[in-house]
């Protein structure tokens, strides 16, 4: 398949890319932001196609500009009430070749880690920010182990893992087993992300049978992020199961210019297939709509264009702003005509930069739970 | 008592001193009386001004009871301001610190001539019995000229000089006023020497000598 | 017609240009001692936020080793992993050339990127990414402009300038200072930046040998002492201003007052009321920016000669680098004129309220002025009664920092309102002593020179309060502090160990050598709610003797021994209302107060409990530091050795006289600041008088003429003023003693006990009252020499112009 004809079955996490650039990136593309990011990126390591290597592919690369590993899941308690949480952790390389030979402090990576567990009425996040090179963060392929601080993804290998994180008020530990292959997404994990030739080496692992604690305050019912000033009285424990959706993806060219922001889904359908569907929002010309088919087996099938659309029906005042926290999806050659609507509208990630992201339901001709992350409402 | 030589006295002006006293001469006996006249700017109160040690000459002499008063340093004019002399202002000059009967003894008192039973007589015969207790500022004009007199004349001065006395009071207060003065001067036998441009009251002295442009017109 | 009004208002001035030179003085030396102080105050906070609070050290805790010393970096990785939100800090001297710097070594990534110095770590616009060139090696270093120059090309790290941040000392990525400091993988201590995560294990668990102390800028008692240092410099600046005020006040007054015939003409020639008050404000408004502006000037002189005493104090305080030159701000330009214009409102609203009330008609008798004083005085002696009532209420019911300086007001005002009662009275009496006319004149005629003067005299009065006043509380302080530093310091030796194993071997080695070994133990507490410390005391003679005990149950030191009861220190006491035979619970149960001991220059706190409970409650706290008791000529020798043996640096073992007289050098240095404005504020006063009887002067001969006339000298005369001015000076003198006292013991046992917590005992200091005394009779005739010098020499002709007829 030729990149072109090719649909880039884009990157997930865009925005993250652009913020998590304008956190970590060095700082002269930091400082054009959006638009520098687009521009080549001499030194570090490009982006090729051909198959993965697993299991060293599960861990970090860095020779490339950024890379990331993100889970997010959505989780029910014994009453069958919805829960949904988030752990991301982000890798950027401050320079070309992402080691120095001193080592220690002077290891060019930096990593950031982000965290939320979200309720109907609730929504807690937090932040971790560290170097690599000093053992305060880093990846390793095998056997598997991703950390910042005290939060962990690691297992024998990433099809069985654990993954943990605690803020100052809430809390998870989750195991983790994939009961489907890992879904390489565009050509054969290639995914072309723009006309110029832009890419990014990307995978998922849709599949994953989730148990495992909850931690939140007790009674809670007031809203919060994990940055509010008192340590909750008292601690509540949830025992939940459900299913969660990890990404894999690194780049050395992670952006394309001229996007104001994007609208991106990670749906479970109760028969067992995946959809993996966004759009590009552009102020200059029309919208870019991108989607994945995933069949219950894990075999993908990418479209792109007239054959996905995505409507927002209605609005929520989050943050100070107006995100659209119910959609209408179809994909009419699989039938799919539904509507997502947010668990709890308030998703917002009010950290170092902010956005959108939390568990969807959806419903119509396929039902089923999922995540959503918007970016670029400011 | 009083001898008057040729005095001269110069004010500074703009185009060089200007004579205020051209040389004068005049002279006192003990108990007469002298009125001195003359216009405004005459020279009559400066004339009264040397003879009461306040000022100095430019020229000539004044000898008061054989001193010569021109000789004499700040502290020999001080001496002989509080002694031999006593001045009664048009403007009363009462010390606006000290109550009737204080003013009134003051001068006596400095020149260590305080008599007791004397300020007392002084003090009911210019009426002022009932006011000794007040300040200044609380009496009529009449009333602190009558002060201003008995101050004067509680120290038993040789000399009494006397600049327009009566100028500041009207008509009637001016009469009785001068009237108990002049009776109360000659009762001390002091000599007086008036300064003033009322004929009337020029017309209660012994003599009369009119100033011109600083010097006597006869 | 407002132009032709303001013309006439306006020759005022002209005619009387030293009546118009006292009012911009008066308000311009008022405003110059104020933004003085007010720049300094500024800049010294400046100084701590460039210091200190830049990286959080001033409002979050640290976590350093519990006996002293570094840290090994991976110390810092542990705490992360197990949930802890810190950030590593690594310190030390870099020596370049002649000149050394602190290097200070920061994180940026675990730093909250609001306490980052200058921002380091991150490119310069707002939502930048890290900036590579600082993290990456060879790095960046970040210093002030100046320091910036100095290292130019010095070191083998590219240096940055950046603008406002302090000089003397450098930011680095820690890696980057690591390598510069020679220190790899160690760290000095670390900031706690925030909540660690849930469940995260307490410090005592998974690091017992390191401490978390508390921020400096909170709790910590060096603060608070910074703290007091500009409430001192506060107050007096205010005080200043308000003597200043009263010189404005005595000119604006007098102005208004000569003006009297000219506003009645003006208001008889159709000028309305409004226009009229109008005018006048303006041009006192005019008047007021003038001289603001020029006190401003002066205000920033002063603090330019005051600041390095006051970077010295904070220094020795803080140990903190202070700027040494001055930055303006234009707030500060702002509320320096604001204040003068605020200043000279006050001082001109009684003038005003008069004129808004002038009659059309001039009265036919001129104003009785014995009458008039005397109702000037019944109005003074009301409000001094006023405010004296007001003062005692606030003694008796006020509480907090704010009613002790109301009550301190309100107490100085009354005594400055009741100084022409007091002077009258006085006068009164001494006029019967008088003997001879000239004496009663004397006597009689200071009586009614007590109006025109009494505002100079009230400011004299209250510079003289505030010198007495203050100079007792700082003696007092003083003379406590160095008898409670001899109780504390009872031991002659003070040896810090790096560490347990240390310690051990060196009670071994010293057990032959000492007297007594007394460990000195602590624990961080919460107590009675707020954050202080306790103390294990071992039971030995040297606390038996020496301890400042302000009060205890008897046998206190063996119910200390035997463990059921503690002693806390005055401030905890007075906070929590707790006495002897009290019950207080500590970690560890329920204790019975034994005594209470006195604990200057902290404010927190704390709780002194017999070592072998302390030991049983807190096993985990090691014992690494020691009191040691030797024979006072064998401590130095016992030092070295002890240096010698076990390779201690010089903080490690430290003797009792170095200790005191440090503690003595940071006291004394706080207070000279202190001394400084005291002196300024008197010289204020000094002119005050001599202005006031300058002024007065030229009022002064139609009072003197007659007397003159009547046979005194000039030279007497002159003599006699001044004579007078000296008398007029000593009696405000004597008034100004007790309300000195007063102050004081306010001072003392109200503003000291709510601002820190302590109560000092008050002593009185006779020796210095009569110097003060002396110095304030020798201000006040220096000021009436001038005065009395212009009356020897008015040529009698002018004297004689009193007489004219014509006038």
């Amino acid at each position: 398949m030729n990149a072109d004809l090719a649909p880039p079955s884009a990157s997930r996490r865009l925005c993250a890319l652009c913020a998590v650039s304008l956190l970590l990136a060095a700082g002269p593309a930091g400082a054009q932001g959006f638009a520098g990011l687009g521009q080549a990126a001499e030194g570090f390591e490009p982006v090729r196609p051909g198959p993965f290597a697993f299991p060293r592919d599960h861990g970090a690369h860095p020779g490339f500009r950024i890379e990331w590993w993100y889970v997010t899941a959505n989780l029910k308690d014994a009453e069958g009430t919805d829960y949904g949480i988030q752990w991301t952790l982000f890798r950027s390389a401050l320079s070309p070749g992402g080691t120095h030979p001193d080592g220690g402090w002077a290891t060019p990576q930096a990593y950031l880690g982000h965290a939320a567990l979200t309720t109907r009425e609730a929504h807690y996040t937090a932040e971790r920010l560290a170097r690599g090179g000093i053992g305060q963060a880093g990846v390793t392929a095998m056997p598997f182990e991703a950390h910042i601080d005290d939060w962990r993804l690691a297992g024998p290998s990433l099809r069985d893992v654990t993954l943990t994180a605690r803020g100052e008020r809430f809390g998870y530990e989750l195991e983790m087993t994939a009961g489907g292959p890992f879904v390489a997404q565009g050509d054969e994990g290639y995914s072309v992300k723009a006309a110029d030739g832009m890419a990014s080496r990307y995978y998922s692992q849709p599949f994953y049978e989730v148990h495992g604690t909850l931690m939140l305050p007790a009674g809670t019912q007031t809203r919060g992020n994990g940055n509010g000033n008192a340590p909750p009285a008292a601690i509540r424990e949830v025992a939940v199961t459900g299913q969660a959706w990890l990404d894999r993806e690194w780049s050395s060219q992670p952006l394309s210019p001229g996007q104001s922001g994007w609208d991106w889904f990670s749906l479970h359908f109760d028969d067992g297939t995946r959809l993996m569907t966004f759009r590009l929002r552009d102020e200059t010309q029309d919208d870019f709509a991108s989607a994945t088919w995933i069949a219950a087996d894990g075999t993908p099938t990418p479209y792109r264009g007239d054959a996905i659309s995505l409507t927002p029906l209605a609005a929520s005042t989050v943050a100070g702003r107006e995100v659209p926290t119910q959609w209408r999806l179809t994909l009419p050659e699989r039938g799919v005509d539904i509507e997502v609507a947010a668990l709890n509208p308030q998703s917002w990630m009010d950290l170092g930069f902010s956005y959108w992201e939390g568990p969807v339901t959806a419903t119509g001709s396929h039902a089923g739970m999922g995540y959503l992350e918007m970016t670029g409402y400011e | 008592m009083l001898d008057v030589r040729d005095l001269r006295k110069f004010y500074p002006g703009e185009a060089g001193p200007v004579p205020v006293l051209r040389g004068i001469d005049l002279s006192l006996g003990p108990g007469e009386t002298l009125a001195l006249t003359g216009e405004s700017g005459s020279g009559k109160s400066t004339l009264l001004h040397l003879i009461g040690g306040l000022d100095h000459p430019d020229g000539g002499s004044i000898e008061l009871d054989g001193i010569d008063v021109t000789a004499l340093d700040d502290a020999g004019r001080a001496a002989l301001r509080r002694r031999t002399v006593g001045v009664i202002f048009q403007q009363f000059n009462l010390i606006p610190s000290l109550d009737v009967a204080r003013n009134i003894a003051f001068q006596a008192k400095l020149a260590g001539q305080h008599d007791a039973d004397w300020t007392t007589e002084l003090a009911a015969r210019l009426g002022l019995s009932d006011h000794l207790h007040k300040y200044p500022e609380q009496l009529s004009g009449g009333q602190q000229q009558r002060v201003a007199i008995g101050r004067t004349l509680a120290a038993r001065p040789r000399l009494v000089l006397a600049d327009e006395p009566t100028g500041n009071l009207d008509e009637e207060t001016g009469a009785a006023v001068l009237g108990l003065m002049l009776r109360l001067v000659e009762e001390t036998g002091a000599a007086l020497l008036t300064v003033t441009h009322s004929d009337r009251l020029a017309a209660r002295m012994g003599r009369r000598l009119h100033l011109r442009h600083g010097r006597i017109a006869r | 017609m407002i132009g032709a009004a303001l013309g006439a208002l306006l020759s005022h001035w002209t005619r009387r240009p030293f009546q118009l030179l006292t009012l911009v003085i008066g308000l311009a030396t008022a405003t110059a001692l104020w933004s003085g102080v007010q720049a300094i105050n500024a800049q010294a906070r400046q100084s701590y936020a460039d210091a200190a609070n830049r990286l959080g050290e001033a409002d979050l805790p640290v976590i350093e080793a519990r006996g002293g010393g570094d840290l090994a970096q991976a110390r810092f990785i542990a705490l992360r992993r197990a949930g802890w939100q810190v950030a590593p800090i690594i310190e030390g001297q870099l020596a370049s050339g002649d000149t050394a710097i602190l290097l200070i070594g920061i994180d940026p990534l675990s730093m909250p990127p609001g306490r980052l110095p200058g921002g380091a770590g991150f490119g310069a616009e707002p939502g930048a990414g890290l900036d590579a060139d600082f993290l990456a090696p060879p790095g960046v270093l970040l210093t002030g402009p100046e320091t910036a120059s100095q290292l130019e090309g010095a070191l083998p790290v590219p240096v940055r300038a950046a603008e406002g941040m302090a000089e003397g000392r450098a930011y680095a990525d820690i890696g980057i200072a690591q390598r510069l400091l020679n220190r790899p993988g160690r760290i000095d201590r670390m900031l706690v930046t925030g909540p660690g995560s849930l469940g995260a294990p307490s410090l005592e668990r998974i690091a017992p040998d390191l401490a978390q102390r508390r921020p400096s800028g909170e709790d910590d008692a060096l603060g608070r002492l910074t703290d007091s240092f500009h409430l001192n410099l506060t107050a007096f600046g205010l005080l200043a201003f308000a003597v200043g005020l009263f010189i404005v006040r005595g000119a604006i007054g007098l102005a208004f007052e000569q003006r009297r015939p000219v506003f009645r003409t003006l208001r008889a020639l159709g000028v309305s009321r409004n226009a009229l008050l109008g005018l006048l404000a303006a041009e006192l408004a005019a008047l007021a920016l003038v001289s603001g502006a020029a006190g401003m000037g002066l205000g920033y002189l002063l603090a330019g000669l005051l600041l390095p005493d006051v970077a010295a104090t904070l220094r020795g305080l803080y140990g903190a680098q202070v700027e040494g030159a001055l930055s303006i701000r234009p707030a500060w330009w702002l509320a320096g004129l604001a204040i003068a214009l605020a200043g000279t409102a006050l001082a001109a609203a009684g003038s005003f309220w008069q004129v808004a009330r002038l009659p059309l008609l001039a009265p036919a008798q001129p104003r009785a002025w014995a009458l008039a004083s005397r109702k000037l005085l019944r109005g003074q002696q009301l409000a001094a009664l006023a405010l004296a009532a007001a003062a005692i209420a606030l003694a008796l019911w006020g509480s907090g920092l704010i009613a002790g300086f109301a009550l301190l007001g309100a107490a100085l005002l009354a005594a400055a309102l009741l100084l022409p009662s007091i002077l009258q009275g006085a006068l009164a009496l001494g006029a019967r002593t008088a003997r001879g006319v000239v004496q009663d004149w004397f006597w009689a005629d200071t009586r009614q020179q007590v109006p025109g003067l009494s505002l100079a005299l009230m400011a004299l009065l209250l510079a003289l309060s505030a010198n007495i006043g203050v100079g007792t509380m700082v003696s007092s302080f003083r003379l406590t502090f160095t008898g409670w530093l001899d109780q504390r310091l009872a031991a002659e030796l003070y040896v810090t160990a790096p560490d347990a194993e240390t310690a051990a071997r060196m009670r071994e080695y010293l057990a032959p050598r000492t007297g007594a070994i007394l460990p000195i133990v602590q624990a961080e507490a919460r107590i009675d709610g707020q954050p202080g410390a306790i103390y294990g005391v071992a039971d030995h003679a040297t606390y038996r003797r020496n301890w400042p005990l302000l009060g205890s149950v008897p046998g206190v030191w063996d119910r200390i021994a035997a463990g059921g009861s503690v002693l806390i220190n005055e401030q905890l006491s007075r906070r929590a209302g707790l006495v002897p035979g009290d019950k207080i619970d500590l970690p560890g149960g329920r204790f019975n107060i034994a005594g209470i001991y006195s604990d200057y220059g902290n404010p927190a706190p704390q709780v002194m409990m017999g070592l072998t409970r302390f030991e049983s409650e807190f096993p985990e706290v090691p014992q690494l530091r020691f009191a040691l008791r030797v024979p006072p000529e064998a401590a130095a020798d016992l030092a070295r050795a002890l240096r010698a043996q076990f390779g201690l640096g010089d903080d490690a073992v430290v003797d009792q006289a170095a200790v005191k007289a440090l503690s003595l050098a940071i006291f004394e240095r706080t207070f000279t600041v202190t001394a400084a404005l005291n002196v300024l504020t008197l010289s204020v006063a000094g002119l005050a008088i001599l202005t006031s009887l300058l002024t007065l002067g030229t009022m002064r001969l139609p009072q003197l003429a007659p007397v003159w006339s009547l046979g005194l000298t000039r030279a007497r005369l002159a003599r006699l003023e001044l004579t007078r001015a000296i008398l007029l000076a000593a009696i405000t003198f004597l008034a100004a003693v007790p309300t000195g006292l007063l102050l004081a013991w306010v001072l003392l046992s109200i503003i000291n006990v709510e601002a820190f917590g302590w109560r000092l005992p008050m002593h009185v200091f006779p020796g210095d009252w009569l110097r003060l005394g002396v110095l304030s009779l020798l201000a006040a005739a220096l000021a009436s020499l001038w005065p009395s010098i212009r009356i020897a020499r008015t040529p009698p002709s002018d004297l004689l112009k009193v007489f004219a007829n014509e006038r």
